[in-house]
């Protein structure tokens, strides 16, 4: 860990907030990607069995 | 000769991104954590900002992405309305809550840097106001592409937005530059990239930039993907409709 | 053309038809802010050309969202896009008709209002030649903004979303004429800079305007 010095919290709080945010977004892409794929799989299943 | 607009078909498109999305997280992870390690364990503090320094190798290339996630849609939206692909309507939606957060990061980390660098959270800042305007740029179209239920009027319609927005944006970075002049003397607080940069600033600022346009590629891939696949899915649905 | 503008004016002054609704916002407030700010008039003095411009601004958004919707409901949009007159003229004819029953008695009434916020002696006539010059570029981005929901149910706050950010460069050259005008300085660079943003936004905002309903009406 380096020294930050005075700014200490204000650093961390920024990386925290910025990875945060970008783990948030990524999170969502992945979530709604793997919900919809899911969505796509069954209705297909359904559609070419009748 | 395979020419670009072959990646507007949905199954070109898919088959393309089904690697090269994959290919550039990987790139945009690997080269977002050396940045973003170097620059925060290695880099020495600067000796006017002390620590502080160390926000900008977020602070920038947030800040570049949210301008460009932009100009990225207002470029696909463009393609959609001439050329009606719809692979290229779909990248401008997934594009936009992209943009969004990048604004926002650059937005929140440009606080917590103005904190102790100008003793306030906020400063109305020609800079800061323009980026404040962007974000209610995105806020608004994301709401219009999630208020209409046709897909293709709702690709229409926000693509007509953006086109006008952009515009306006525009015309609100001129206006709070004009705007501003009456209450404060020049911009002294601004750190300008270039102006005295090491390379140890510049190493590590230059790995997060490419890294953060990677990232925004894997994601507006991913999530033009998954809009492809929820289209497929909502044909299919109309069909069964229609047959039972 | 003409009868269309006349049947929305006389729409519009029809009782319920929206026309006293901004006038009334306006006047309300520029009461609650001296409630809110406190009686001092040097205070209201500095704040009040912001005040009127952003007074305005929401008072032409209150009546926007019945710009096309009232027609949209009962067919009457319909008949208009396949009537001989281009839908670009219907729409600036319709903003023209919004800024008429809007924009200019909010002008005409403005100084009125700058006596009750203090404003200072010299600024009245750069108020009024500002929200003259101005308004009509709020009832075009409006008219954009109304085109673009016109098809749902729940607009009227989408659309505030929507035309707010729009209204931005306008609120900022408008208030800052009013500004430097009762600061005793020369007002003319944003005032020019306010009717080229009208003239801009009247010559190409009726052509995306008509695009988008053109858009819902399909």
């Amino acid at each position: 860990m380096p020294d930050l010095g005075t700014y200490a919290t204000e650093v961390l709080l920024a990386y925290a907030v910025s990875l945060g945010l970008l783990a948030l977004l990524i999170t969502w892409t992945w979530a709604r990607s793997r919900r919809v794929r899911r969505d796509l799989a069954a209705l297909e299943a359904r559609v070419t069995r009748v | 000769m395979a020419s670009l607009w072959e990646y507007a078909n949905p199954v070109k498109f898919m088959r393309l991104s089904n690697w090269l999305m994959p290919v550039s997280a990987v790139l945009a992870a690997a080269l977002i954590a050396v940045g973003l390690y170097w620059g925060f364990f290695l880099t020495p503090d600067d000796y006017r900002q002390g620590a502080t320094i160390k926000i900008i190798f977020l602070h920038v290339p947030a800040a570049l992405m949210a301008i460009n996630a932009w100009a990225m849609m207002l470029v696909t939206s463009l393609i959609w309305l001439i050329r009606r692909h719809h692979v290229s309507a779909l990248a401008a939606k997934a594009a936009g809550p992209i943009g969004a957060t990048m604004t926002l990061i650059a937005l929140i980390t440009g606080a917590i840097w103005g904190q102790p660098m100008w003793g306030t959270w906020w400063a109305w800042d020609p800079r800061l106001t323009s980026f404040l305007i962007l974000f209610l740029f995105y806020v608004g179209y994301i709401a219009l592409w999630s208020a209409i239920e046709d897909p293709d009027t709702a690709a229409d319609l926000t693509a007509v937005l953006c086109l006008v927005g952009s515009v306006f944006a525009v015309l609100s970075r001129y206006a709070a530059l004009f705007w501003n002049q009456g209450l404060h003397q020049g911009a002294s607080l601004s750190v300008a990239p270039g102006t005295r940069m090491d390379w140890s600033y510049k190493g590590p600022l230059y790995l997060c930039m490419i890294g953060f346009v990677l990232l925004f590629v894997a994601l507006v891939l991913a999530g033009t993907r998954t809009e492809i696949r929820a289209r497929r899915s909502r044909a299919l649905m109309t069909r069964e409709r229609a047959r039972a | 053309m003409i009868a269309l503008l006349i049947r929305d004016l006389r729409l519009a002054f029809r009782a319920g038809g929206g026309f006293g609704l901004g006038l009334g916002f306006f006047l309300i407030l520029a009461v609650l802010v001296p409630l809110g700010v406190g009686p001092d008039p040097v205070t209201l003095g500095i704040i009040a050309p912001g005040i009127l411009w952003v007074g305005a601004l929401l008072a032409c958004l209150l009546s926007l969202d019945r710009l096309f919707a009232l027609d949209h409901e009962d067919g009457s949009l319909d008949l208009l896009a396949t009537s001989p007159i281009p839908l670009e003229g219907v729409v600036a004819v319709k903003a023209l008709a919004h800024w008429g029953t809007t924009g200019l008695p909010l002008a005409l009434a403005a100084p009125v209002l700058g006596i009750l916020l203090n404003l200072p002696g010299a600024a009245y006539a750069t108020l009024m030649l500002s929200l003259i010059l101005g308004t009509p570029a709020l009832s075009m981005i409006g008219a954009f903004g109304a085109a673009l929901t016109v098809g749902l149910k729940r607009g009227g706050l989408l659309l505030s979303l929507l035309v707010l950010p729009m209204y931005m460069p306008t609120l900022v050259f408008g208030a800052q004429a009013v500004t430097r005008a009762a600061q005793g300085l020369d007002p003319t660079t944003p005032l020019v800079l306010l009717a080229g943003i009208t003239a801009g936004s009247t010559a190409l905002l009726p052509f995306a305007a008509a695009f988008a309903l053109r858009i819902n009406l399909r």
